[in-house]
């Protein structure tokens, strides 16, 4: 299992500011180790983001995305309080969901 | 009759569905990563990613801004953000020119998420930034250059 994501979000006049950060390789199936062997892709391909279990974001990642993926986005509603949910999925299929209260 | 706004409304109409669906955990994530668009992550140009996306040749809009530096010193992590005014945005895609594979993210809102969001993506040289936005069953896209010192792939 990946390490926790680091998730932020605070609601201002109605409006919730959500930033996400998560932890992954995110390998691009370019590179090569020291010994010229291409180290295979290794990324988060979907991001979904839930209030109170209703999708507020679905995000589809390719290679292109850096290292430790940032993630920052807006959605109307959300009180403090509220849950948000956040799941990632890669392309190996590992997956991690974390939630925190909107402050 | 616009026969685009009807397929919109349509493909609106499915997704709540399946946000509903997903929120009754009838979906699990492991049918919902089947969605993944191949073909358009593994395009090898804007032409073929725009295809693959259905987006055909979208009109050039100063509706929509990409927030960007003008120079990134480090290509491995250049700051991008897309935003637009205009309402009703149904998806947003991020597209880089000159890396092998254009696309890299793509992002679907639905009601009530605002056309702006920022990520982080990886420049394997200097090149044109493309954001995508989709609206109403159309699709604007603007695009902004951005150079890179030190390209973000080999290592």
């Amino acid at each position: 299992m990946a390490d926790p994501m680091k998730i932020r979000a605070s609601a201002k006049e109605g409006v919730t500011e959500v930033k996400i950060l998560m932890s992954h390789e995110m390998e691009t199936g370019q590179r090569k180790d020291a010994a010229g062997a291409l180290i295979p892709a290794h990324f988060i391909t979907e991001v979904s983001a839930e209030h109170n279990g209703r999708q507020v974001l679905a995000a589809q990642f390719g290679t292109a995305v850096s290292k430790n993926p940032y993630l920052a986005f807006k959605f109307k509603g959300g009180a403090k309080g509220d849950k948000l949910a956040v799941t990632w999925v890669d392309n190996k299929g590992d997956k991690r969901t974390d939630e925190v209260q909107i402050a | 009759m616009n026969l685009q706004r009807r397929e919109a409304l349509k493909a609106g109409g499915g997704l709540g569905l399946f946000g509903l669906l997903a929120a009754a955990g009838l979906i699990t994530p492991g049918l919902a990563r089947a969605e993944w668009n191949k073909s358009a992550f593994d395009a090898k140009t804007i032409e073929e990613t725009l295809k693959a996306l259905g987006a055909g040749a979208p009109a050039s809009s100063a509706d929509v801004q990409i927030t960007a530096p003008d120079i990134a010193e480090n290509g491995a992590v250049v700051p991008v953000g897309v935003v637009s005014a205009l309402a009703g945005v149904e998806a947003i895609a991020i597209l880089i020119e000159k890396n092998p594979n254009p696309l890299a993210a793509s992002f679907v809102l639905p009601a009530g998420t605002e056309a702006s969001v920022q990520t982080r993506v990886k420049m394997g040289q200097t090149s044109d930034v493309y954001a995508l936005v989709k609206v109403d069953g159309k699709f604007l896209m603007t695009k902004k250059e951005i150079k890179v010192t030190l390209g973000g792939c080999g290592g």
